[in-house]
């Protein structure tokens, strides 16, 4: 049989998915245990989710949040630092922290027939870190020395210069790393001090998910986190991202972080953006697609296949429970920057009604969000981060099986109105991390205002 | 543990791997061509992968890039190129497969009409923007050419790193594409894998019908090389970077993919850095606190290896005394051997990282990744459960014996990474080395 190269061969209806079941249950502490039957591997994975980030840090303590989570895993329960990586390397598991502004996230990924020794060493981990002076020397010391490191990264400038002048004097202002400042004030009793009033059960949530059934799953990480008493005084801790005022506009649109010699330039262009509860949030990541959310967006299109300036450009919206940023970024070569800027700026204006999304545009950017959509639940892990995603956004139970015929009612209209909403270009800011030789001149002439200096690190 | 497979060559010499897994309704298409930048030549460095980036910007009966129809289908897609072979690959929902092998079909059978001078010169433009980011923007970003510089002669494919040299890059030509095409990106040179959510029936047929009619092609020359031989005596080089920290690279020419001792180095490395309970991460970061990471690996290639350690100085700490106690760690492996528990850790967490592996059908390191893997370098798919074999049957002393054997400090390379202008943090004795 010879193919028909005439036209490309006709896609036919998408495969019926559901998500799989989430039960739940609520322990006497306020524990909420969920589990998740995953039967593909013989792997079961334990995340706990506690909806305490950076945006907890005191202002005058960025990076406490961090640093608190870096020290879960240096000693705990009986077992000092080396004898807990060691029983983790015995059983072979895997384990990841992950702080964002939001919240922290602590996964254990291990073979099933470990999965009680795993989900055990997790709850001493997250309820009985020692917290030992020596340790936390030590983890400081090299988190001071990851900033030293971090000054060279361009990726790393742009980002921190970037938070700072969105988010002046406000939570989200920040990199979870925190300051150097910071880190060399502060003490350990604080560490233990923001344990102990942010890590506790009723804020909790812990997703079982893997090969075994639901009540095992549930029971497991029971067992583990039954005897997690909950705190009277439970009352304070930190405030909600979602309650967050907004910050103050800034003094300047533009800001450069010098780096001499700079073989490309570093950008960053954006401002705040809506919180994760928006009811928008269909229509934003659809337009998130057709902007600069994938390989074929018009900001990708434009800056690299058609002018060449950059590897790859993108936007996104990071939503969060308070407002969070929404970002383009790229990097470029330096001679192009101003170009480069110049052609994002007019993107960004065009997409809210001067050149509104087209049909076409329209029907790829919700059929890469929907056609594709089980490819996101194939692993345990995957599958666990999923559920965080509705305990950490307090999303509705059937989330998952209406996501897809929401993004599809999502109509051209929609998405132009979203696009004027929540893009303004009269507040967007834009970070350049570069040769300020190369590209301080080019700067100016783009008629933004004056260009900042922000110092490196 | 293994990945079911059953294989089937066309007539045109391409292999058609088939693995069902229908957990979750997507399909993985996955195809590797026997072609890397070890194909190049010196002075025509940075090729191979320039070229993977012409595979995405149309063929002649869709010339309208090849992402479009793809990502409107609900796919998600990319390649890569390294030294060996080059892979290109889709994970699509089921309704999509015919798409996607029509369009990697087209590209592999009909490139060449849809391209033009503009493509050609606008993915050398995005290429250069990628050795820019990557590598020149990049801290320490130069140190893993000077490593293979050193290690290799000028004339060994394996002496210049696949995003190639700048200049390499801007002397290429609409021309060289044209031969490269003809010559590697063939049906006999290439292996196709198809897994997931499909059955192997359709997805043969399929995949016949698409890939069938095209040429089978000459075979490719052969990759012409003189095997390196041990360095004569120990190389220390230096190279100046916009850094803060010093950073130490120790490396040692090893045992290729899947050679005597290969899996014992990887182990090795994992005894000395996997994790905080290894050897170099607790000597030197946990307590004596004279470096700020560590990080030794086994990489082993087609037609050879490197092993190497790189260690970056705390401040204030200089490279020779992580040199010093490197050597002083390693000696202590090679002396006694790794001791029970860390074999037992060692094995369990491979054993685990096998299992790890068999979770996701597509994308890079999904099932389909590996069948064309052993497929490509061993002409065996079915090599999962014996690659396993290989790291379960290791003794303490193989551990110790190819330490030994391969981890001599008279044959090593030593590349100091340090702060612009200043020399003296280098190791005593260090030369500059120019890579750019």
């Amino acid at each position: 049989m010879t193919a028909d190269r005439s036209r490309l061969p006709p896609v036919g209806d998408d495969p019926a998915f559901t998500f799989p079941e989430i039960r739940r249950r609520t322990l006497a502490s306020g524990l909420r245990v969920w589990t998740v039957e995953h039967h593909a591997v013989p792997l079961v994975s334990f995340l706990v989710l506690l909806p305490v980030g950076a945006a907890a840090d005191p202002p005058e303590r960025p990076g406490l949040a961090a640093i608190t989570s870096d020290m879960l895993d240096e000693g705990c329960g009986g077992m000092t630092a080396l004898d807990l990586h060691e029983a983790l390397g015995r059983i072979g598991a895997n384990l990841d922290t992950d702080i964002g502004a939001d919240a922290t996230l602590l996964t254990l990924s291990t073979l099933s027939r470990f999965a009680d020794r795993g989900v055990a060493l997790l709850a001493d981990i997250v309820i009985r870190p020692r917290l030992e002076q020596r340790d936390f020397d030590r983890v400081r010391e090299l988190r001071l020395n990851r900033l030293v490191q971090l000054r060279d990264l361009p990726p790393a400038l742009a980002d921190r210069a970037f938070a700072q002048m969105l988010y002046p004097g406000h939570p989200y202002g920040h990199t979870p790393i925190g300051t150097e400042g910071s880190l060399r004030a502060m003490a350990l009793r604080e560490i233990g001090a923001f344990h102990r009033q942010t890590y506790s059960p009723a804020r909790t949530t812990i997703i079982a998910a893997g090969d075994a059934p639901h009540g095992q799953l549930a029971d497991l990480a029971e067992r583990a986190f039954g005897g997690w008493a909950a705190r009277p005084a439970e009352s304070g801790g930190p405030k909600d991202p979602a309650t967050l005022k907004l910050p103050p506009p800034p003094a300047d649109r533009v800001a450069l972080v010098h780096r001499a010699g700079s073989a490309q330039s570093e950008l960053r262009i954006g401002h705040v953006g809506p919180a994760r509860s928006t009811p928008d949030y269909h229509a934003l990541i659809v337009l998130n697609m057709v902007l600069g959310g994938q390989f074929v967006s018009r900001i990708n299109m434009n800056l690299r296949e058609d002018k060449g300036y950059t590897y790859g450009a993108r936007t996104s919206f990071e939503f969060r429970r308070g407002a969070g940023p929404f970002t383009l970024s790229a990097s470029v070569q330096s001679e192009a920057t101003a170009d480069a800027i110049r052609e994002a700026l007019s993107e960004l204006r065009a997409i809210r009604g001067d050149r509104p999304v087209t049909p076409g545009e329209l029907e790829t950017g919700r059929a890469a969000l929907t056609r594709g959509y089980p490819r996101n639940f194939e692993t345990a892990d995957q599958i666990a981060r999923a559920a965080a995603q509705l305990a950490l956004y307090d999303l509705p139970d059937d989330y998952f099986s209406t996501f897809v015929p929401r993004v599809r009612a999502v109509d051209e209209a929609a998405v132009t109105r979203v696009a004027a909403a929540h893009i303004d270009p009269a507040k967007l800011l834009t970070v350049v991390v570069g040769d300020r030789e190369k590209v301080a001149a080019s700067l100016r002439g783009l008629d933004l205002g004056r260009v900042a200096e922000i110092a490196a690190g | 543990m293994d990945i079911p497979y059953s294989r089937h060559t066309l007539d045109n010499g391409l292999d058609v791997l088939v693995h069902e897994d229908h957990d979750c309704p997507i399909v993985a298409v996955n195809i590797w061509y026997h072609v890397g930048s070890k194909n190049e030549k010196p002075g025509r460095t940075g090729f191979a992968h320039l070229f993977e980036h012409l595979m995405f910007e149309g063929s002649q009966h869709y010339d309208r890039g090849y992402f479009q129809p793809l990502q409107e289908a609900g796919a998600s897609l990319n390649g890569s190129t390294n030294a060996d072979r080059t892979n290109y690959w889709e994970v699509v929902p089921p309704n999509a497969l015919e798409l996607a092998l029509w369009m990697e079909s087209d590209r592999m059978g009909f490139l060449l009409p849809a391209l033009t001078d503009h493509k050609f010169e606008n993915q050398r433009d995005v290429v250069l923007n990628e050795r820019r980011q990557n590598y020149e923007n990049r801290p320490y970003g130069f140190a893993g050419m000077a490593v293979v510089g050193a290690l290799y002669a000028p004339d060994h494919p394996y002496h210049w790193l696949t995003i190639g040299g700048a200049q390499d890059i801007q002397a290429a030509r609409l021309d060289d594409v044209r031969a490269f095409f003809q010559t590697y990106y063939r049906p006999r040179n290439a292996s196709l894998a198809l897994a997931g959510d499909v059955t192997t029936e359709r997805a043969l047929a399929m995949a016949t019908e698409y890939f069938g009619p095209l040429d089978a092609g000459e075979p490719p020359p052969p990759v012409e090389y003189t095997a390196p031989s041990p360095l004569a005596a120990e190389q220390r080089l230096l190279l100046e970077d916009r850094v803060e920290l010093p950073r130490l690279y120790m490396a040692w020419h090893s045992p290729a993919l899947y050679a005597e001792d290969d899996a014992e180095l990887d182990l090795v490395a994992d005894v000395l850095a996997g994790g905080k309970t290894s050897r170099l991460y607790r000597t030197l970061v946990f307590e004596e606190r004279i470096a700020t990471e560590v990080a030794a690996s086994q990489n082993s290639r087609e037609i050879g290896g490197f092993f190497q350690i790189v260690a970056t100085a705390a401040p204030g700490r200089t490279l020779a005394e992580l040199e010093r106690a490197i050597a002083r760690e390693l000696n202590g492996l090679i002396e006694q051997g790794p001791n029970a528990g860390e074999i037992e850790r060692c094995l369990a967490q491979a054993e685990a990282h096998f299992v790890y592996r068999l979770q996701t059908i597509g994308g890079f390191g999904g099932k389909s990744d590996q069948l064309n893997a052993y497929n490509t370098f061993l002409g065996d798919p079915g090599f999962f459960d014996r690659d396993l074999a290989r790291y379960r049957r290791v003794m303490r002393s193989d551990l110790q014996r190819a330490a030994a054997r391969w981890l001599r400090p008279a044959s090593r390379v030593l590349l100091s990474v340090i702060p612009k202008g200043r020399l003296a943090l280098a190791l005593p004795d260090s030369h500059p080395v120019d890579v750019s």
